[in-house]
């Protein structure tokens, strides 16, 4: 456990001095740069990228969060039920086009920059979190939802006490799928002229220039990889205490 | 419709009934009425089938007839695409055919044939020439050899890779299966792979596989090197570990266990234990995993463009690059067939292989 946590902290600071500091990597960025070209990026500063591609991944997937949870839960009232099926075959539909192919087509519907990237974002999100809040809101346990009646709540008052807090950890892996696919389709959203991380990779594939290709590689590696991190521990923490106040 | 001088600026609306001669119009907007009045039919699945398909036919009329209309004498450079009205109704079209079908759920063979017909369907279309006259065609016609080139690349990457990741996979998922020690070890690992945004994966794979291109003696031989199919192919590969692994794990782990005390009862050794009943067992889930796979790598297989794997990306980037939307267009709506129908078709297989309700008990 505490190895995890050194680990952990390691890797948070790794990524903390690439972004602040990059100025420190010269030397190991250097054998990659081309002879007597820039080592490292330097048109923008690696951290004004990395906050707004954090900022667009943010936005979008709490947006997707909102819209997505709250169709859930239309979906699975009494009332919402008869759009059911049609729901699912959109999700299973939308879930095979590729994130790219998706952004690819928001740019001749919307233009360039960062709208289309985020609305692209956005939409692409929308699928995981609505798919595991179906799930996660249909599949509780018939003698929970009955006791839940039983002691006198009101619909409303069950919906907000037991249903999604009893889905919630289901839903935050949807959420966290998304975010993680949110956080890699951006990087490419830097081809039609948003401003991410992405910008660093491409700049070097153009340019032939494989250290600012490994800067920005390592950077939005180091991202995805503490994001689904922190995701995932949160996720069996929450499961944790659920799981012990419907056990015990 | 959008009709546009060239292929770069913006095109000017034209609404569909001011397209050419009433002749043309016409049978095209009745079909499209009948189609969405059809279509909203609540108890028939058949019928809003039947309708969706008039629609999406009467659509194509109007498109055929309307882009032929539309050039006569506007300019040798003109340019004719349809308009976001059209993109709008034949996503709510497909969504009534694929609702319609949902509902009736067809039988795996009839499934199958239905989506042979659609492809051939879609094929002589393509091949008449009716559609000659749209940008997106001519897009085509220019670069008939690269399209052809970049459509064998594209599956050679996502075939490819998955039967790569397919053959290291299963048996490192059987192993897991067996042990937990290393199952604990595996999976975490996987996943964490699959966690790195894809463009990222692509670029330190290209130091990487440099590095071994310049220094292992006959790899540049083999095709080796940092920029092009190697990097790309290596990154799938290592994305498509993951949902095989661990749905081999999970398909091998679904067998009750009192099927598997019955077959350890029956004298059968752990080798027969596993060919005869753990994986025929575990096939469709394994089948599935293997679903996914395929329809990532079509759609990763795009950002090979990126690296100089050649690939539909090719074409999305060259168009994003000249923001000549029908370029982009010609790269990304084949890959979205591909992926559409890679997952159809695998979806037909995971059906077929699943025993029966009655056979299962």
């Amino acid at each position: 456990m505490t190895r995890a946590l050194v680990f952990r902290a390691a890797l948070c600071a790794l990524l903390l001095a690439l972004v602040l500091r990059p100025d420190w990597f010269v030397p190991v960025f250097a054998p990659f740069a081309p002879e007597g070209g820039p080592v490292i990026y330097a048109r923008a500063s690696l951290l004004s990228l990395s906050l707004s591609h954090l900022g667009l991944v943010v936005l979008a997937t709490v947006a997707a969060t909102l819209v997505a949870v709250t169709l859930a839960i239309l979906v699975t009232r009494p009332a919402g039920a008869v759009f059911r099926p049609l729901s699912r075959t959109i999700t299973n539909i939308g879930q095979t086009f590729p994130p790219v192919a998706v952004l690819a087509l928001a740019v001749p519907a919307l233009g360039f920059g960062a709208g289309p990237t985020l609305v692209a974002l956005f939409l692409y999100g929308l699928l995981p979190i609505f798919e595991n809040a179906v799930t996660g809101l249909a599949a509780l346990p018939t003698a929970t939802m009955e006791a839940a009646r039983g002691i006198g709540l009101t619909r409303w008052q069950r919906l907000w006490r037991v249903e999604l807090p009893l889905a919630l950890p289901v839903i935050l892996t949807g959420i966290r799928l998304s975010a993680v696919i949110a956080l890699g389709t951006a990087t490419i959203g830097s081809t039609v002229a948003a401003r991410t991380l992405g910008e660093v990779i491409i700049a070097g594939l153009l340019t032939n220039n494989t250290a600012y290709v490994l800067q920005g590689g390592l950077v939005v590696g180091l991202f995805a990889v503490l994001l689904y991190d922190a995701m995932v521990q949160l996720e069996t923490r929450l499961a944790r205490r659920f799981g012990n106040l419907t056990g015990g | 419709m959008t009709l546009a001088a060239n292929r770069i600026v913006a095109g000017d609306g034209v609404a569909s009934w001011n397209l050419a001669g009433p002749g043309v119009t016409w049978p095209g907007l009745a079909a499209l009425a009948t189609a969405l009045l059809l279509g909203l039919h609540p108890r028939r699945p058949w019928l809003r089938l039947a309708g969706a398909a008039l629609g999406l036919a009467g659509l194509v009329w109007l498109l055929a007839g309307g882009a032929s209309a539309l050039l006569d004498g506007a300019g040798e450079y003109a340019r004719v695409s349809p308009g976001a009205g059209f993109w709008c109704l034949l996503i709510v079209l497909a969504l009534l055919m694929a609702d319609a079908l949902a509902v009736l759920s067809p039988r795996p063979l009839i499934k199958a044939s239905l989506l042979i017909v659609a492809a051939s369907l879609l094929a002589v279309l393509l091949g008449s020439g009716a559609l000659v006259d749209l940008s997106i065609m001519q897009e085509f016609a220019s670069r008939k050899d690269a399209f052809a080139d970049a459509t064998l690349r594209h599956l050679g990457l996502s075939f490819g890779s998955l039967i790569a990741a397919a053959a290291l996979g299963l048996p490192l998922g059987m192993l897991c299966h067996r042990r937990e020690a290393l199952r604990r070890a595996t999976l975490p690992v996987l996943s964490f792979l699959q966690t790195i945004p894809s463009l990222a994966m692509f670029g330190i794979m290209i130091p990487l596989l440099g590095w071994v291109g310049d220094n292992v003696p006959g790899a540049q031989a083999f095709g080796i090197a940092g920029i092009g199919f190697a990097p790309a192919f290596l990154a799938l590969v290592l994305y498509s570990l993951l949902p095989v692994v661990a749905n081999t794990v999970a398909g091998l782990q679904g067998t009750p266990p009192a099927t598997r005390e019955a077959a350890r009862g029956m004298g059968m050794t752990a080798r027969q234990l596993l060919l005869r009943v753990e994986l025929p067992i575990g096939l469709p889930i394994i089948l599935t995993g293997i679903r996914i796979v395929l329809v990532q790598n079509i759609g990763l297989a795009v950002i090979a463009g990126l690296i100089g794997g050649g690939g539909f990306g090719t074409f999305v980037f060259q168009g994003l690059n000249q923001t000549a939307t029908d370029l982009i267009l010609l790269g990304a709506l084949p890959t979205v067939a591909m992926a559409l129908t890679a997952a159809i078709v695998m979806d037909i297989l995971v059906a077929l292989t699943r025993p029966l309700p009655e056979s299962a008990t």
